[in-house]
């Protein structure tokens, strides 16, 4: 096999390049995507039989959650190729990655618990989901901080990759929840395999909002990325010239 | 179109206040996880040009 690709994946430079090249069109996306979907969810979509229209909240509060555990399936990814070939753009994407994922872990447990009240009468309960959500939150901040509290670039790479491995098992934990213990937390709405609990009217601006939010991690980890390849390597010649390329052409 | 009227689309059947909450929160925070990043830019383009100009200088 060839595995050239792999290694240029590795090179700051061309992953510089080639982001560049794909972000309009990917902002793009996001922005129709989540707006489709989210009109569509809030105006369009019918009234569910027993919340009536709370339930709209799930437009938001889904694909939260969803990208929430996706993000740190990409960071345990991220680290375990940080950790075998030592790839310094894999670390790039590790860090910049987790404040993205604990904003959208935040998302989901605000949605979820406004949505809590008019429909289980109480904004929280240490439901198992709920409590696995929170401690995909408390990881988010263990990784930022971590890569924070050490200067040792090196070094700093190593312990969040090991650091995202290992909350990783909290991934299958907050999946399984809802069947492993009784919870007030319905079981999940899409299912890969057999039939969906929703009509398609409901549950079509569901997935379009999905792929929305999916677009819109995407968009916003290439831009931190960008920025924090551009400052690693700014001793680089690549880096100094596109920084005084990008310098003219603000003044 | 789920709503007879803009009133009804507002008021979201007695729910208003949690659905419009929940998406008035969620847009804060997408929208500060865009302007983040590009502000963060926008101040190390800054820094740099102050350097580059100090540079030329000396």
């Amino acid at each position: 096999m060839n595995w050239t690709w792999f290694h240029k994946l590795g090179s700051p430079k061309w992953f510089y390049e080639i982001s560049g090249r794909w972000l309009p069109w990917l902002a793009v996306a996001a922005g129709v995507l989540m707006v489709v979907g989210l009109v569509w969810g809030l105006a369009f979509a019918p009234p569910e039989r027993y919340q009536g229209d709370s339930y709209r909240i799930i437009y938001i509060h889904v694909p939260a959650a969803f990208l929430a555990q996706a993000c740190y399936i990409t960071m345990a990814l991220a680290g375990a190729v940080s950790l075998i070939w030592k790839m310094k753009l894999a670390d790039v994407a590790l860090q910049q990655a987790a404040p993205i994922g604990a904003w959208l872990c935040f998302i989901a447990l605000v949605t979820g618990a406004i949505w809590g009240k008019p429909t289980w009468g109480t904004y929280w309960v240490w439901d198992a989901r709920l409590t696995s959500m929170l401690i995909l939150l408390f990881l988010y901040f263990g990784v930022i901080a971590l890569g924070q509290a050490i200067s040792n670039r090196d070094s700093s790479a190593k312990a969040c990759a090991v650091l995202a491995l290992v909350g990783a098992v909290n991934i299958p934990i907050i999946q399984k929840s809802v069947e492993w213990w009784n919870t007030l937390h319905q079981p999940a709405t899409f299912k890969i395999t057999g039939k969906a609990s929703m009509s398609a009217e409901m549950w079509l601006p569901l997935l379009i909002s999905v792929l929305g939010f999916y677009c819109f991690f995407v968009v916003v980890l290439l831009l931190r990325m960008r920025l924090e390849v551009l400052k690693r390597e700014s001793r680089s010649s690549w880096a100094k010239a596109e920084v005084i390329r990008q310098v003219e052409a603000r003044s | 179109m789920s709503f007879d009227s803009f009133q009804d689309f507002l008021a979201m059947g007695k729910h208003g206040a949690y659905v419009w909450s929940a998406y008035g929160i969620s847009l804060a925070v997408v929208a500060l996880n865009i302007a983040m990043p590009i502000l963060a830019k926008r101040r190390y383009l800054q820094d740099e040009a102050r350097r580059l100009r100090r540079e030329k200088k000396s």
